[in-house]
């Protein structure tokens, strides 16, 4: 991340090299309740990210030493399906996707009401069919609906979200060449009603005032992916009904 | 948005929010200040604010504001009548799985047998489905069944089916009137259990009438045309 001085990532016009203003996300379309056997679950593809998560539970905890006796653990499951990008991955968990499985659910914890369900499990399972970077913030934003469709108690949503720096630029949701060839990565889960960030992690460096414009870009950002996940939780039921809700 | 204000009339309700508007809402929504309001099922005090902790109908009902969740697993109470499946047995208990995240502990001596000790696979083994009601749940989720009480039983036959925990009281009407209906036309025994589960039993095409209505009930169970369709399979069979 220490930048890549010949690779232009800005055009001459100031925007970016797919078109996108420095404080424009990509496209993000939400759908909740995809898939009929798991108690709930989400489709969200963000940029050409495409992912799919599902939950299940709360049920009992196995292995038992991973039960906790005062709240629910929250098992998440990461994972890039092998023709999710353009080099095949070797299928199976990794170093990376353990990480972020790990980071997912400390950021999902700190929203799920965990305490209402000791010793029980919550399983979470994110597969990213198509990786465009920002994965882990688009597994985050898919696990947070699928949760609320399977009717697990949460005191907020969970948007996840980046921002980042190329060309001495601050630029929100990096694509793929951006991520690459940028300075810097500062991905983040943000609760969309209080601000709360529950995740942060910071790839390459920012100055104070950088990370300030990450910050209001990640915020404003969060707000709008969040009135997506509630249009795509409350359309499944209200055309169910008949559009009579 | 898209979504609009549901009321009464549209959804299924109990008598008790008559007049009553509700929202659908999903969690972190704000639905009302806290001051002077008490927090019901489904709500969370933050701050001055109430929120929704679950996707589901808002409402007020005697200044308790509570959120009726569309989708929820089945949490088992005491009192709760349910339909287990055995799931192991041991020299003295059973284990049944009663649909919730945990399973339910059936001791011998809340069984309506007299067994001795290491012969409980005698009465009941795995795979067996039994109707019990729920004696005990305590803060760490274990629960106790009993099968000592009215009517409570192992089945030993007849067919049994699974509904999502908010169609149970569309199946059931207000006051059991749609179950009382669906008993009569199907000719069948039925029981609608808190978890869920229900047994229907009887002659073969009543059963395949009651597997109609069951289809019914997880695929419009929460459309406002349920009712209407419900009572055309009603018809039908009637006029049969």
């Amino acid at each position: 991340m220490g930048g890549y001085g010949d690779v232009k990532l800005l055009r001459e016009d100031g925007l970016r090299l797919d078109g996108r203003k420095v404080d424009e996300m990509r496209e993000v379309e939400i759908e909740a309740g995809i898939l009929p056997a798991a108690d709930g679950s989400a489709w969200v593809k963000h940029g050409l990210n495409v992912a799919v998560c599902a939950v299940y539970g709360p049920m009992e905890a196995h292995p038992r030493k991973i039960q906790r006796q005062d709240r629910a653990v929250i098992d998440v499951r990461y994972n890039m399906a092998p023709f999710s990008t353009s080099d095949r991955i070797r299928p199976g968990y990794n170093r990376r996707s353990r990480e972020i499985s790990k980071v997912t659910a400390e950021a999902l914890e700190s929203v799920v009401l965990v305490e209402r369900f000791p010793r029980s499990k919550i399983r979470v399972e994110i597969e990213i069919l198509a990786a465009e970077a920002g994965t882990r913030c688009v597994g985050i934003t898919a696990a947070a609906v699928a949760l609320a469709d399977a009717g697990i108690p949460m005191r907020d949503m969970i948007v996840g979200v980046a921002s980042g720096k190329i060309e001495d630029t601050v630029v929100l949701d990096l694509d793929k060449a951006e991520d690459n060839y940028g300075q810097a990565d500062l991905p983040m889960g943000i609760l969309p009603t209080t601000g709360e960030i529950a995740f942060l992690q910071m790839d390459g460096d920012l100055s104070v005032d950088e990370y300030n414009t990450c910050m209001e870009y990640n915020l404003k950002a969060a707000r709008e992916i969040h009135e997506l996940m509630v249009d795509a939780l409350k359309r499944r039921y209200v055309e169910k009904n008949g559009g009579e809700a | 948005m898209g979504w609009r204000v549901a009321r009464n009339g549209d959804k299924e309700m109990s008598g008790a929010n008559e007049g009553a508007e509700l929202r659908l809402v999903t969690p972190g929504e704000a639905i009302g200040a806290s001051s002077g309001a008490r927090a019901g099922t489904g709500t969370l005090i933050m701050g001055d604010k109430l929120i929704a902790t679950r996707v589901g109908w808002a409402k007020e009902n005697n200044g308790v504001t509570s959120v009726d969740p569309i989708h929820a697993a089945y949490m088992p109470r005491s009192g709760d009548l349910v339909i287990g499946v055995v799931e192991s047995v041991r020299n003295n208990l059973w284990f049944a799985d009663v649909n919730g995240p945990f399973n339910g502990l059936l001791p011998m001596s809340l069984a309506p047998w007299k067994v001795e000790f290491g012969a409980a696979r005698e009465q009941m083994d795995i795979g067996d489905v039994m109707l019990a009601r729920v004696q005990e749940v305590d803060e760490a989720h274990n629960i106790v069944l009993t099968m000592k009480g009215v009517g409570l039983r192992r089945l030993k036959e007849g067919i049994m089916s699974e509904i999502s925990m908010n169609h149970i009281s569309r199946l059931r009407g207000d006051a059991d009137s749609t179950l009382r209906q669906l008993k009569e036309a199907s000719d069948c025994r039925i029981i609608v259990a808190e978890n869920g589960r229900v047994w229907v039993d009887g002659e073969t095409d009543g059963i395949a009438f009651m597997r109609t209505v069951l289809d019914l009930v997880r695929n419009e169970g929460h459309m406002a045309t349920f009712n209407a369709s419900l009572e055309a399979l009603i018809e039908n069979r009637r006029n049969a």
